[in-house]
């Protein structure tokens, strides 16, 4: 048992965050729209039952299965090779493979149409090579493309959440394993694999619902032929202005992300248990053997390939002059260009400024979101059969599962006037990022704080600590690499967050995102280059900071 | 340490409760994320009204325009600037803007007013209309097309890029302009060609700009852009060019105008500052600031324009015109339409 703490103070924090910031807002909206037009009338029912409808809820499900297993496939080997192994380098692999998570998708499309675009590197070269007159690749605009996103972004939930938790499994359990007569497959299928669960499916569960509520990937790189419930809702409140049946598609949404959490917390409550965590660095070895060098080069290969070269290509044309065909002249007039403000422009922000905006916000959110996060976690952690705590689990994913349109203008009309008026103050943004960051951070935190083991505390206050003294010396050094995966998410989550950020921003604090979209919306070289080379701030200003979060120093297991 | 941290939760929580007032009076103006303007206008208007201008962001034209009507009778700030023509209808109908006349509609050519009781004011002004790489048409010694009706034509197969009406700004004024030309019962039979001559669709301006068009990523000569795109490549291009790179098609009926409008928001408590605003926003200093700011081009008939626009700004003479009671009937059936049609 965790220290005795009522769990209902524990989820006091928390609960009335999610009341003000989250149920308030999504309640006014769906009041505001479903009140405009009565719903039940027959046009509404068949619109709502079309085949159109239909098809558009089994493309959601179908693109978000897929990538969903695609990004474990990937991750999952990936996260066995950050787990286990010790190799120079590491660190940055870890920051790398995070970056796309940070990435606008607009900024995302340029990368791939740099690199596998018609006139991208890759099409660029296969045309010289094999003396082509056309491009022979066609990537943007296909489901092809729509899965490449979907893992570009979301490998490196996996590679964290289940890695970090791998990295302290105990390998003597499987070791013991093997010495009594099972084989490598039926040690990992019998032993590591269920420890595991708990870890894969949280990962799994976030990616499915980041990929079931895609927008901005299947719009620009799926282009028009592919819907999914969000894309429809998107195009029914903006376009239609059918705000009730926008409601209504919200509200399916919202009750499938429901139920797939339930299901989940249902199936994470059966496969928890306490483990004997270790150091790191008693489980990690260096890399020996034929196959386990060509295995790790493989997979670093192609985890580097999937989530750094688009960034790369992007990166590279940036610095490269646009003019002179065929011959590309490696320039920094792009670079300079972003320090002038030629036009006196209010609303102008140097490179810097916009950097310091950014890293604001985002320090925010990471207070927010771990202070509001730790305490959710914790109640969770203690109990979570409690049918208080399994229902609660399941709220705080509801963020991430709504629509970030229908959420977007709720939050805009509910908090923009009285009795809670917030239009003008730059807190909506950190608040608006906190409620994304929120689930990740529980996420992060649970398992861990699951694993202790209850003895430790137990023998802790049979010592004679007192509750707070068991959580500082206990509980925080086991948790603290967790406790570090959560700050790294809220960070990169809220640093590279456009949507909310372009309704709810002050137009005088731009940020990176914002910055980079209205030099993107703009035509001219000038324009287009600077953009380019503002999202290669971003990735540099991204990257450093989840190096300088790792960084930090906190105890690890096995240090007390 | 967990207590200071609480500590400074809490103080977050406070800051944002309270915000922090400047000037003895705030005009607050809301836009979409386009909206830009120099720093010396605001400050200007700014010491001469003794007033704190604040601008709160609302995201696209469409969001913003939803925004501004679900606030109903509370309004979220005084005067909203960038609802367009495409979107005027839904803004009128919800009864969102107080009425007012400005002395200086006077000076606005009455194509612009579309609203016959001046609640929404013109601003600005952009046309839409398809945009060509000269040097691709020179390479391939193919005249460029002229008007819509070239674009059936069997030799233009496969060489241009539109955006969808439903998600993108442009595509909806092209898809407007189509109308406008074709009328409505002709508008879906010249879609439809388009459609057998190999059109490309995608969602939104940037990708078929930049990742489409083969003036920069792509491999289509042809792009839906606006009759202004070609001056700013040449304004802002890498190194000075001696013309535009490319060229607007601007022939009868082949583009659409949008035009952008001011309003002062229902339910106001600064009437007086609204007007005053407004007044700012139509006067020629504020309208010579908007080309250069918003890539949008001024009302207001007395305004001086830069030379370079004079030369190289693509103005069509006759664009498709299409009345705004017509555009609020009927938006919604040509996007769905439209939608069955080119891509289902």
């Amino acid at each position: 048992m965790l220290p005795k703490t009522r769990p209902t103070l524990l989820w006091l924090l928390p609960l009335t965050f999610l009341a003000i910031f989250y149920f308030y807002p999504l309640g006014r909206m769906l009041q505001l729209s479903l009140t405009r037009s009565p719903i039940f009338s027959a046009p509404f029912i068949a619109a709502l039952t079309s085949p159109a409808i239909r098809g558009v809820i089994g493309f959601t499900f179908w693109q978000a299965g897929l990538s969903t297993l695609l990004t474990l496939l990937i991750g999952l080997p990936g996260a066995y090779l950050l787990a286990r192994f010790e190799f120079r380098g590491k660190s940055l692999l870890r920051a790398l493979t995070g970056v796309p998570f940070v990435m606008p998708t607009l900024v995302v499309a340029a990368a791939f149409s740099a690199l596998l675009g018609p006139r991208g590197w890759v099409n660029l070269l296969l045309m010289r090579v094999l003396a082509l007159d056309a491009p022979p690749i066609t990537f943007l605009h296909t489901f092809t493309a729509i899965l490449c996103a979907h893992v570009f972004y979301n490998l490196t939930i996996v590679l964290r959440m289940v890695g970090d938790f791998w990295g302290h499994l105990d390998a003597h359990l499987s070791d013991a394993a093997r010495v009594l007569g099972a084989n490598r497959s039926q040690a990992f299928l019998r032993i590591t694999l269920p420890l595991l669960a708990p870890a894969i499916s949280a990962a799994a569960l976030l990616v499915f619902i980041f990929n079931f509520t895609s927008f901005g990937v299947i719009l620009v790189l799926g282009g028009p032929t592919f819907a999914t419930l969000e894309v429809e809702i998107f195009y029914q409140t903006i376009s239609l202005f059918n705000l009730p049946l926008a409601a209504v598609l919200s509200i399916i949404q919202l009750l499938i992300s429901l139920a797939m959490t339930l299901l989940y917390s249902r199936l994470a409550a059966q496969l928890s248990q306490p483990l004997n965590l270790r150091a790191s660095q008693q489980i990690q070895t260096p890399i020996r053997g034929h196959k386990t060098r060509l295995f790790a080069t493989l997979w670093i290969g192609l985890l580097l390939t999937i989530t750094i070269v688009p960034l790369l290509a992007l990166a590279t044309q940036s610095v490269v002059s646009f003019q002179g065909q065929g011959l590309r002249v490696f320039t920094l007039a792009f670079y300079r260009e972003l320090w002038l403000n030629r036009q006196g422009s209010l609303f102008y922000a140097s490179p810097s400024t916009a950097m310091g905006i950014s890293l604001a916000y985002a320090s925010l959110t990471v207070l927010l979101a771990l202070g509001l996060g730790f305490p959710a976690a914790w109640a969770l952690a203690r109990d979570r059969t409690a049918p208080l705590n399994r229902l609660l689990d399941a709220m705080l994913m509801l963020p991430l599962g709504t629509s970030s349109v229908t959420l977007g203008l709720g939050f805009l009309i509910a908090l923009a006037q009285p009795p809670l008026d917030l239009r003008a103050s730059p807190l909506l943004i950190p608040l608006a990022h906190t409620l994304v960051a929120f689930p990740f951070v529980v996420r992060s935190l649970v398992p861990a704080l699951q694993s202790i083991q209850p003895r430790l505390r137990q023998a802790a206050a049979m010592l004679g600590a007192t509750p707070a003294q068991v959580i500082r010396h206990v509980d925080l050094p086991l948790i603290g690499r967790a406790a570090l995966v959560a700050a790294t998410f809220a960070f990169t989550i809220s640093i590279g967050e456009f949507g909310a950020t372009s309704l709810l921003s002050r137009p005088e604090y731009p940020t990176l995102p914002t910055t980079i979209y209205r030099l993107l919306s703009r035509p001219g070289a000038l324009n287009y280059g600077q953009a380019l080379a503002l999202s290669t701030i971003l990735m540099l200003t991204s990257i450093g900071g989840m190096l300088a979060i790792e960084k930090l120093r906190v105890a690890e297991i096995g240090e007390f | 340490m967990k207590h200071n941290f609480y500590l400074l939760l809490i103080l977050a929580a406070l800051l944002a409760a309270c915000v922090p007032e400047k000037g003895p009076q705030t005009l607050t103006v809301m836009t979409h994320d386009s909206f830009a303007i120099s720093e010396e206008l605001v400050l200007a208007f700014e010491t001469e009204h003794k007033v704190d201008v604040q601008f709160v962001g609302a995201g696209d034209t469409g969001t913003a325009v939803n925004k501004a009507i679900l606030a109903g009778d509370k309004p979220l700030a005084d005067v909203f600037y960038g609802v367009d023509n495409t979107f005027l209808s839904r803004a009128l109908e919800a009864g969102i803007f107080e009425s007012y006349a400005s002395p200086l509609l006077a000076d606005i050519p009455d194509e612009f007013e579309l609203d016959p009781e001046q609640r929404a004011l013109p601003v600005d002004y952009g046309d839409v209309c398809l945009n060509y790489e000269i040097a691709y048409f020179e390479q391939n010694n193919l005249a460029p097309p002229e008007t819509l009706e070239d674009l059936l034509k069997p030799e233009y197969r496969g060489l241009m890029v539109v955006e969808n009406p439903a998600t993108s700004s442009p595509g909806l004024a092209f898809l407007f302009a189509t109308v406008g030309h074709f009328g409505e019962d002709g508008y879906l039979d010249f879609w439809r060609g388009l459609v057998d001559n190999d059109v490309k669709v995608v969602n939104d301006w940037e990708s078929a700009y930049y990742s489409e068009f083969s003036q920069w990523g792509g491999t289509y000569p042809i792009v839906v852009s606006y009759g202004s795109s070609p001056v700013f490549e040449y304004l802002f291009a890498e190194e000075p060019l001696d013309a535009p790179p490319t060229a607007a098609v601007i022939g009868a009926g082949s583009c659409f105008r949008q035009i952008e409008f001011v309003g002062i928001l229902r339910g106001t408590e600064q009437r007086q500052l609204a007007e005053k605003w407004i007044d700012f926003m139509l006067s020629p200093e504020f309208q010579a600031d908007i080309p250069l700011q918003m890539y949008v081009f001024p009302v207001n008939a007395n305004t001086q324009l830069d030379e370079t626009f004079e030369q190289y700004l693509y103005t069509p003479d006759a664009p498709a015109s299409l009345a705004p009671e017509n555009i609020s009937a009927r938006r919604e059936q040509w996007i769905a339409d439209w939608t069955a049609m080119v891509l289902r």
